[in-house]
């Protein structure tokens, strides 16, 4: 693997009394998309973002070294097990982070659970991450399938959109996001009047928008991801749906696919993030410096995670003395110690693992209202922390239940 | 195929051989001696790819058919093996042969609809079955869809022997890969195989001289799909899970690049291929935005420069049969 | 499910047309499915004629057929952020740069492989589209890049039985407009027939003073010169990424293997056909609309082994 060192720190003991820094050497692993579809919403924007976690931890704990590396699991669940395992056993690292992709996550979480190392996600969804599939070695950073559910759904029935139809993808993914949120929509008040399942990379959706128009329902659900959803997205502005009166809710949407399809196709979409580049001065700030290693692009929420993850880590590491190589007792320390990190604020990881903060339901500004490049979103409503994620009690999660 | 005109057509057959024997007993010590050099676990990966590689050879370097869906068999031998020994609790070996029954009962299907045709036709039909079962699997509950089949225990072999112990996992996929791989050596060193050979020469000739070509390429077709199938059953308890990625039409593809690569119709050629295709996978993995032009290259450059494939060239150069 | 026939009232009553159902399905949506239908049949026809005319013509089996068709796209795009040039100019614009890099292929690569079997082509053209794909993914991202309808033919019809939007119609039109040109060039002019002759016999038609060598250059370069314009006509309605070609290619594949792979006729009518059956698929069995055209395809290989109007056994 390439390595990348991570700013070295200097192991001066301070000579005038009292406290000894105590020396922490960690190895930090980015295991992302570098190659194919995810690369935009992980890949280089989360090692960039790795590097500046690293960057202003070690500024301020000098005895902190840190190595990086990085690797790519090509969305393939195999390689990234074989990577994650290779990591453990062999390159000595420590953390792995990232990994858009939910298989991948998968998988790599029973590589950590097995070795007792740490895996942070911050790319991938799916919520059984802390759910059944749960571990104590595993941490779900940034978002997750049922919170974009309840997110979108909650808040748009809030807001007049009562009646829905889904378009699905047609695989676990798009099942579990549909029946997320239609729980969402009906607990809401809010009524569910039809769905059609369209297969995993469909190029066109004509047919299905067709369907969608002539249930006349207020809000199209978009329970898919990635090309699909860019797609019907796309197709929905050819088919005045949006100017029709209906309006489309995407259940999974990135800044970088706002980015691909241009504000006048992705005008009006309503979205749920849990972090956006624009939303304070702390994260334009953020942004600039992260752009000077990715020109011309926009980090996503999964970059921040990648950032605010990598520095509960590495407090973490300071509060047990740098004894990190006992995976389960590391989270634990991490779930004790509440998370305070500039992009994501305060917050708390709970028994499960989930890292709960805040989301933000965003709607895509028309083109007249951008002012800049990369102007995007305007806020529509904040989802409070405590509201936002699955109920401990709810997620099935071995650690909680017993 | 282009026919590699064999330079020792004229040399007795014991001179023949002798140049595989040894290059069998170097392949051997090698693989006895790597995991202790290397990563045992990227080796065992290596060993299985390196068996789906030789299996693919068989029915494309000796008979000349080539199939553009093996990704059907391995890993759909991949999903039941996986079922079998995390849902089903079967033993390792059993579940092993739980795969590998699934890749028979397959490649008896396809193949039984895929010989009637030649040529293209006969590959199209291959990946048109291969793409049907890819969606059947991306939709099948059991198989996990995106997520595939995960934490598969490794289990007990024979219920005493625990394949947690990397050491002993190996042991075992290095058995199962020289019995595959000797397996095929006999396939293609007996009368059977000569009559193989013969079809893919000239088919038209073998029918005229009273063989039944259908049902030589329909055992030639079933043997591969099995041993296709051995190879991603085993990958399945060795990694521990299965998934989309082995039964899409990339990792057909993947298998045509290592094969040709290695050398089409050479017996260590797959081999070879296999692992060079997947160490330059790892090695690249940090410049992963490359990998995908880099793998182009080479399909281009072998395919242009050097068709006879690594251990194809090497075999002519030294004027032996490898 | 009882089956209501009332006959529609024709004419100027028209909009009161009573709905029948057929199947349970309102024959409304029906109609806006089969047209829908139409309409992608005749883009599966557009993306499938240069790769039958490459195979029909010169045996190569063109695997970058899908990378071609993304850089079509790409160029549209790169041509609109380089010179505002827009989608009428890029259509010609295009198709032209995209050819030229076909025919540098043909002159670099693909002439040394037609001694061989078809498998060194198949692979050679396989192993290109993985580099362009690549290529293009480095530069531009994953996600896609932004390209919209232009302004002349935004907005569409309601129909009364569906919304048409203006480009879709557009797409058929100019579909049907090249495919039938291809064919008539092909088949009935005599620039077509020497290249037909060429392509039976080469060593005659050398000897009757024809560059054979140069006709196969610019054939490949105009089954290229297609994809890229079927690319172009995508950028509007389909995400402009890397990896769109990969994800159509295999399904224009079947096309012209059903189709037959010498017969250009035979890859317009099953694009168009195949369109159809896919939207009629969506509409009565949406989850398998992707395999329809697999099932299809097995079927016709095992029953007609040439394809449907195939002439090469």
């Amino acid at each position: 693997m390439k390595k990348t060192l991570g700013l070295a720190a200097l192991a001066a003991i301070l000579a005038c009394g009292g406290a000894n820094a105590q020396q922490v050497n960690v190895k930090i692993g980015v295991l992302t998309d570098m190659s194919s579809l995810y690369a935009d919403i992980g890949g280089p924007g989360s090692v960039a973002a790795a590097k500046m976690a690293i960057a202003d931890f070690t500024k301020d704990h000098p005895n902190v070294k840190v190595e990086l590396i990085n690797g790519d699991h090509q969305n393939k669940p195999d390689i990234g097990s074989q990577i994650a395992n290779q990591w453990f056993d062999v390159d000595k690292v420590d953390l792995i982070i990232d990994t858009p992709n939910s298989g991948v996550a998968l998988a790599v979480s029973q590589v950590a659970s097995q070795k007792n190392k740490i895996f942070i996600v911050s790319g991938a969804a799916a919520s059984d991450l802390t759910g059944p599939k749960c571990n104590a070695n595993t941490i779900h950073w940034t978002y997750d399938t049922w919170m974009l559910a309840n997110g979108t759904g909650t808040a748009i029935v809030k807001t007049g959109g009562d009646t829905w139809f889904f378009l699905t993808s047609d695989y676990a993914f798009g099942h579990a996001l549909e029946r997320d949120t239609m729980a969402a929509v009906e607990k809401a008040g809010g009524k569910v009047v039809g769905k059609v399942r369209h297969p995993l990379n469909t190029n066109d959706f004509s047919s299905f928008l067709l369907q969608a128009q002539s249930s006349k329902a207020k809000v199209i659900g978009l329970a898919n991801a990635g090309g699909d959803t860019i797609n019907s997205i796309k197709q929905a502005a050819e088919f005045g749906i949006v100017k029709g009166g209906q309006s489309l809710a995407g259940l999974l949407v990135f800044a970088s696919d706002v980015a691909a399809l241009g504000l006048p196709t992705a005008q009006g979409l309503v979205l749920t993030e849990t972090w956006y580049w624009d939303m304070n001065d702390v994260n334009r700030a953020w942004t600039k410096r992260w752009q000077q290693e990715r020109q011309g692009k926009f980090p996503t929420m999964i970059h921040a995670g990648v950032y605010a993850g990598i520095t509960h880590y590495l407090k973490a590491a300071v509060a047990l003395k740098g004894n990190v190589s006992d995976g389960k007792a590391v989270v634990a320390q991490m779930k004790s110690m509440p998370t305070d990190d500039p992009l994501f604020g305060k917050g708390t990881i709970r028994a499960d693992g989930r890292k709960v903060h805040p989301a933000y339901l965003f709607e895509v500004k028309k083109p007249e209202e951008s002012k800049y490049p990369g102007d995007f979103y305007k806020v529509r409503a904040t989802i409070p922390a405590d509201e936002a994620f699955r109920p401990l009690k709810e997620g099935n999660c071995p650690l909680v239940t017993g | 195929m282009e026919r590699v005109v064999d330079p020792l057509a004229t040399k007795p057959s014991a001179l023949r051989t002798q140049s595989e024997t040894i290059a069998f007993v170097i392949m051997v010590a090698a693989l006895v001696i790597a995991p202790f050099l290397t990563y045992p676990l990227f080796l065992m990966q290596a060993m299985c790819f390196a068996l789906f590689a030789c299996a693919f050879n068989l029915l494309v370097g000796y008979v000349g058919l080539l199939s553009f869906g093996h990704a059907l068999y391995f890993g759909w031998a991949s999903y039941l093996s996986a079922h079998a020994a995390k849902v089903w609790g079967l033993t390792p070996e059993l579940a092993i042969l739980t795969g590998t029954a699934t890749a028979a009962i397959c490649g008896l299907v396809a193949g039984s609809l895929a010989i009637r045709r030649q040529g293209i036709y006969f590959s199209m039909i291959t990946l048109a079955l291969a793409q049907m079962m890819y969606f059947f699997a991306l939709q099948a509950k059991f198989t996990g869809g995106e997520d595939g089949i995960q934490a598969v225990p490794r289990g007990h072999l024979f219920g005493l022997i625990d394949l947690r112990n990397e050491m002993a996992m190996y042991a075992v996929v290095l058995v199962i890969f020289l019995a595959g791989f000797t397996f095929i050596y006999r396939i293609i060193h007996s009368p059977f195989g000569e009559v193989l050979k013969a079809i893919r020469e000239n088919e038209a000739r073998a029918t005229s001289l009273g063989y039944k070509t259908d049902r030589y390429k329909l055992v030639a077709f079933v043997l591969s799909a099995t041993l296709a199938g051995v190879a991603g059953a085993t990958k399945a308890i060795v990694l521990q899970l299965a998934s989309l990625t082995d039964v899409n039409w990339p990792m057909s593809g993947e298998v045509v690049l290592m094969t040709l690569v290695g050398g089409l119709g050479t017996i260590f050629g797959p081999m070879v291929g296999a692992f060079v295709i997947l160490v330059m996978q790892f090695k690249l993995a940090p410049i992963g935005e490359w990998v995908l032009v880099i793998q182009g290259a080479i399909f281009v450059a072998c395919v242009l420069l050097f068709r006879r494939g690594i251990i194809g060239e090497l075999a002519n150069l030294l004027r032996i049969r490898l | 499910m009882a089956h209501d026939f009332v006959l529609a009232v024709p004419g100027h009553e028209r909009n009161r047309l009573v709905m029948f159902e057929i199947f349970g399905i309102p024959s409304q949506a029906l109609f806006g499915q089969l047209l829908i239908g139409l309409i992608n049949g005749s883009f599966y026809a557009l993306l499938s004629l240069g790769l039958a005319v490459i195979f029909g013509m010169l045996n190569i089996i063109n695997f970058s057929h899908g990378a071609q068709y993304m850089m079509g796209a790409f160029a549209a795009y790169l041509i609109l952020q380089h010179s505002g040039l827009g989608y009428w100019p890029a259509l010609i614009i295009a198709p032209i740069l995209v050819g030229i890099t076909g025919i540098i292929i043909e002159r670099l690569f693909l002439q040394w492989l037609y001694k061989l079997d078809h498998l060194y082509g198949l692979l050679l053209t396989f192993g290109l589209a993985l580099i362009f794909e690549g290529v293009a993914r480095n530069y531009f991202g994953s996600a896609g890049l932004p390209y919209t309808v232009p302004e002349s033919l935004q907005g569409g019809r309601n129909l009364g039985f569906m919304f048409l939007p203006n480009y879709r119609a557009w797409v058929i039109v100019a579909s049907l407009g090249v495919c039938f040109g291809t064919w008539f060039v092909i088949e009935r002019t005599r620039l077509g027939a020497y290249l037909r002759a060429a392509t039976e016999n080469p060593t005659l038609v050398r000897a009757f003073g024809i560059n054979v060598p140069r006709m196969i250059t610019l054939t490949y370069g105009f089954g290229v010169a297609l994809a890229a314009f079927a690319g172009v006509m995508a950028a509007p309605i389909y995400n402009v990424s890397p990896q769109m070609g990969s994800e159509l290619i295999i399904v224009v594949f079947a096309v012209v293997v059903i189709g037959g792979m010498g017969s250009i006729l035979g890859a317009i009518i099953t694009g168009f056909g195949l369109g159809v059956i896919e939207g009629l698929t969506k509409v009565f069995f949406p989850e398998a609309s992707n395999t329809v055209i697999f099932v299809i395809m097995a079927i016709v290989l095992l029953v007609r082994p040439a394809g449907l109007f195939g002439r090469r056994g």
